[in-house]
């Protein structure tokens, strides 16, 4: 199935859902609103015609402070069709919070949570929002670009320091 | 077994004999040729410490046989990254050894942070910032024979040692003093 058909296919099942495509991207994009994201990936889920039955990858993007947007991108994959899609979401850097699709592909579980570690997106409705790879009693999201280092991490020092040279 | 056979030739053979030593030297002695390290790796200087226990390395013949517990190990080989959730978990290993306990960091990530000294939020620069460490092996990753080096190096430290003055346990303390 094209890309074309697969977005006429979205078109046609929820209007507004699709704010824009991206043609350089690869797998070919579907720029998805926000408030929409569940039910595209539900629909894409379950239809016939479509069948993405995995989520290959789903990854947090901060983009900086210039574009002041945070996104999430969804890799796609039917296995029996053997077709790739990506959606991506984009997020205010304020307040990024985005619903969970863990409940359609288990895989998204711990995708989200690696996420929510490293660039602290909120999944609403996940099941388990914990960090996943940093410790529970980590200050701040490392791959935010406005990240800074903690001073002391239990009483040890973060920083590179000359005197170890 | 009779007298007659003991001696060859007029000499004495040593069997069933008295062999007279220091109490450190003998100690010291036994302690240096039986380095039982903890079994655990953190990184790809693992694979090179398990390279150094193979047959090719052979670290039996000096008396090296990882451990699987901490409470039956003499020295810790930090073998690779620390990371700070992992730092707790290195420092809760070291507290469960017992005296005498010596450390080896291996690689440069256990010495200084290696490749992640700038950018690596997650990792602690040098392990000797959590846990006392006796030598530092360089390297990236130091290759088996540094490692056995690492250990010569070890041994010489422990030849100089004397049970008057436990060298750990006066670091430790001045350790707490500052």
């Amino acid at each position: 199935m094209l890309f074309e058909e697969i977005k006429s296919l979205v078109q046609n099942e929820l209007a507004g859902a699709i704010i824009d495509e991206d043609q350089d991207a690869t797998p070919k994009a579907l720029i998805i609103s926000n408030q929409f994201i569940h039910r595209v990936c539900d629909f894409l889920h379950a239809n016939e015609k479509t069948y993405f039955d995995s989520l290959s990858c789903l990854t947090g993007l901060d983009n900086g402070e210039e574009k002041n947007s945070i996104e999430v991108v969804y890799n796609l994959y039917s296995i029996p069709y053997d077709y790739h899609l990506m959606l991506k979401v984009e997020l205010s850097r304020q307040n990024p919070e985005v619903d969970s699709v863990s409940d359609i592909w288990k895989a998204a579980d711990w995708h989200e949570r690696e996420a929510y570690d490293l660039v602290g997106i909120h999944f609403k409705n996940h099941p388990d929002l914990r960090r996943i790879l940093l410790p529970n009693d980590w200050e701040g999201h490392p791959l935010r670009k406005d990240y800074v280092e903690q001073e002391k991490y239990h009483d040890v020092i973060v920083k590179w320091k000359s005197e170890n040279e | 077994m009779s007298a007659e056979e003991q001696t060859i030739g007029g000499l004495k053979t040593g069997e069933g004999g008295i062999i007279i030593s220091k109490l450190d030297d003998l100690l010291n002695w036994a302690r240096l040729s039986s380095l039982w390290p903890v079994g655990f790796g953190l990184a790809c200087c693992a694979i090179e410490f398990m390279s150094t226990a193979s047959s090719a390395y052979d670290l039996d013949r000096f008396g090296v046989i990882p451990r699987n517990s901490p409470r039956q190990a003499d020295v810790m080989i930090v073998s690779g990254t620390v990371t700070f959730k992992m730092a707790d978990r290195v420092k809760r290993l070291y507290e469960q050894m017992a005296e005498p306990r010596y450390v080896i960091s291996m690689g440069s990530c256990a010495n200084c942070g290696g490749p992640y000294w700038e950018h690596g939020y997650h990792v602690v620069k040098g392990v000797d910032r959590v846990i006392p460490v006796d030598v530092y092996v360089p390297g990236c990753p130091p290759r088996p024979e540094a490692l056995i080096g690492g250990f010569l190096k070890l041994q010489e430290k422990i030849r100089t040692e004397s049970v008057l003055q436990p060298k750990a346990l006066e670091k430790i303390m001045k350790k707490d003093a500052v």
